[in-house]
């Protein structure tokens, strides 16, 4: 039954300016199953994001592989990169950010769909659908970034990554920019998006309270490289290392 | 305190219906001067070219309101005929320069790195000359003719809005909008034109209509050195010129083009500010 979704091995990421270079991220390997969920966690810094936006090609990956669906897709361009974003897609921190200030929210949503070529009534049907399955009332299509809040603004952004219906869904701090109750909320939708799409998640995150509510899996980095990984549980009542130590005592 | 609130909603919407008013009055205006520009012909009282000597240098009167030139051609005629070729002449300049400045200050902005650095450097060195000098030499290579004088002011017009947009694209680059319209499958060439160009195009839209008066007096300025439009064509940069010689005996020879080069300019400068205003996000609440 279990068939990976996303093989990562040995990824790694060196930043150079002015001739010094950085390593953001150092040897991270991790596989991730369907339906699973995998949380990554670490101080601010610690190259969560790199490895995420490595996943998603919007930085180049130093060493490494990355397999998606078996597919090696660490240097893909073009249009099978465009392909390789129909599996994968990313719910971003700032969620008002994350919309073009100069469009709906609709064409935001429906610009995956427009690319492949879905007529414009079909895609607002679908846009439509979308919202209603994330939580929102249709007429948010014809709304911007603007005009509703954060948690709305969110709950559009994961409407938008659902709508090329992919296999893995990255959320890289999707819920840090809301506050407590909202993030309750966004939460409980992905989780029970996870449930009916059975949908693959990697959960960027510095907050190991909702990681345990969601993973399977945890994944603890330090100064790029992963210090420690195991289920939630684990991790949090039997750290191994001290900086997981510090990271659970800094939330009880 | 909330008194003070009330007073300041107040005070902004007085001033947003205010910018709202000049910003119309101001676009008529504009539209009432190129309506003069495209039926010239059909608004000059006499032929514009058709000279008669007995009325020659005769002051402004009933028959002729701003006066003869020294060939006794009607100075309204003339000025009138003469707005077709600056006004347009300045509208096409101005396109040209902002069109060709906006791509590839986009391309730099966006690709970054050698491509970059090499066109930044060629801009760096058409800024390095004196423009109208470097206008000049072009105009006189090229020879005189209102088009050699668009191209000569082109030559060095474009590299403002060349650093103008990128600038404005390298501070959009980095937006998580973009990134999530890459992912949404945007292709680069979609990325640039359905979302870096709508939201770079207010600024550079201000500064263009900004530059047109600048750019008007440029023209003008090309003719008055005579590298512009050959006599007879009527324009006022080189009507201008024409009467320089007489501007002690008979001013008006001087004052019709030079009004109105200064009313069209001055409405085109205005113009250009209201639209900024208008634009300036901290003007507008909402959409």
């Amino acid at each position: 039954m279990a068939d990976t979704i996303l093989e990562v091995e040995h990824l790694k990421k060196v930043f150079t300016a002015n001739k010094k270079s950085f390593t953001a991220v150092d040897d991270v390997s991790f596989k991730l199953e369907r339906g699973e969920c995998l949380g990554i966690v670490g101080e601010s810094g610690s190259g969560k994001s790199t490895i995420a936006k490595m996943i998603t090609h919007l930085l180049d990956v130093t060493e490494g592989k990355i397999t998606l669906l078996g597919k090696d897709i660490t240097h893909v361009k073009g249009k099978e990169l465009r392909d390789t974003y129909k599996e994968i897609q990313m719910v971003f921190q700032m969620p008002m950010e994350s919309f073009d200030p100069r469009r709906t929210l609709g064409d935001g949503i429906g610009e995956s769909l427009r690319n492949q070529g879905i007529s414009r009534t079909e895609t607002r049907k679908k846009v439509e659908e979308l919202l209603a399955l994330c939580g929102l009332p249709a007429e948010y299509a014809d709304r911007y970034p603007h005009q509703v809040s954060g948690g709305q603004c969110q709950r559009a952004a994961i409407a938008r990554a659902l709508a090329v219906d992919p296999a893995l869904l990255i959320c890289d701090e999707a819920t840090s920019a809301l506050d407590v109750t909202v993030q309750k909320q966004i939460l409980e939708l992905l989780i029970d998006l996870k449930k009916k799409r059975k949908l693959s998640f990697l959960l960027i995150c510095h907050d190991l309270a909702l990681v345990q509510a969601f993973c399977e899996h945890v994944l603890v980095l330090y100064h790029g490289k992963v210090v420690e990984m195991g289920t939630p549980d684990e991790i949090i009542n039997y750290p191994k290392t001290d900086y997981t130590k510090v990271l659970v005592d800094s939330v009880l | 305190m909330s008194d003070i609130k009330r007073i300041t909603v107040r005070r902004q919407k007085i001033r947003k219906n205010y910018i709202k008013t000049k910003l119309i009055f101001l676009v008529v205006l504009a539209a009432v001067l190129l309506a003069v520009a495209v039926f010239a012909k059909y608004l000059c009282p006499y032929d514009p070219y058709a000279q008669d000597l007995l009325q020659a240098q005769k002051p402004p009167g009933p028959a002729h309101i701003l006066g003869t030139d020294r060939y006794g051609r009607d100075m309204l005629s003339r000025v009138i005929m003469g707005s077709t070729t600056s006004i347009f002449a300045t509208l096409v300049l101005v396109a040209v320069v902002t069109v060709t400045g906006t791509i590839i200050g986009i391309i730099c902005g966006w690709s970054g790195g050698k491509v970059d650095t090499v066109l930044m450097r060629i801009s760096d060195l058409f800024l390095a000359f004196p423009s109208l000098v470097f206008a000049l030499a072009v105009a006189g290579v090229l020879g005189g003719g209102v088009q050699n004088a668009i191209i000569a002011l082109a030559a060095i017009g474009w590299p403002k809005f060349a650093r103008l947009a990128r600038g404005l694209t390298l501070a959009q680059k980095d937006s998580p909008y973009l990134m999530a319209a890459r992912l949404s499958g945007s292709s680069t060439p979609r990325l640039l034109v359905k979302h870096i160009l709508p939201n770079i195009a207010g600024p550079i839209l201000v500064t263009a209509v900004l530059d047109i008066g600048t750019m008007m007096m440029e023209l003008a300025g090309l003719s008055f050195l005579g590298l512009g439009v050959k006599p007879p064509m009527a324009e006022w940069g080189s009507m201008i010129s024409d009467g320089r010689v007489m501007l002690q005996t008979a001013p008006w020879m001087v004052l019709a083009p030079g009004g109105a080069i200064f009313v069209t300019v001055m409405i085109f400068n205005l113009l250009g500010d209201t639209v900024r205003d208008y634009m300036d996000p901290k003007e507008r609440s909402g959409r």
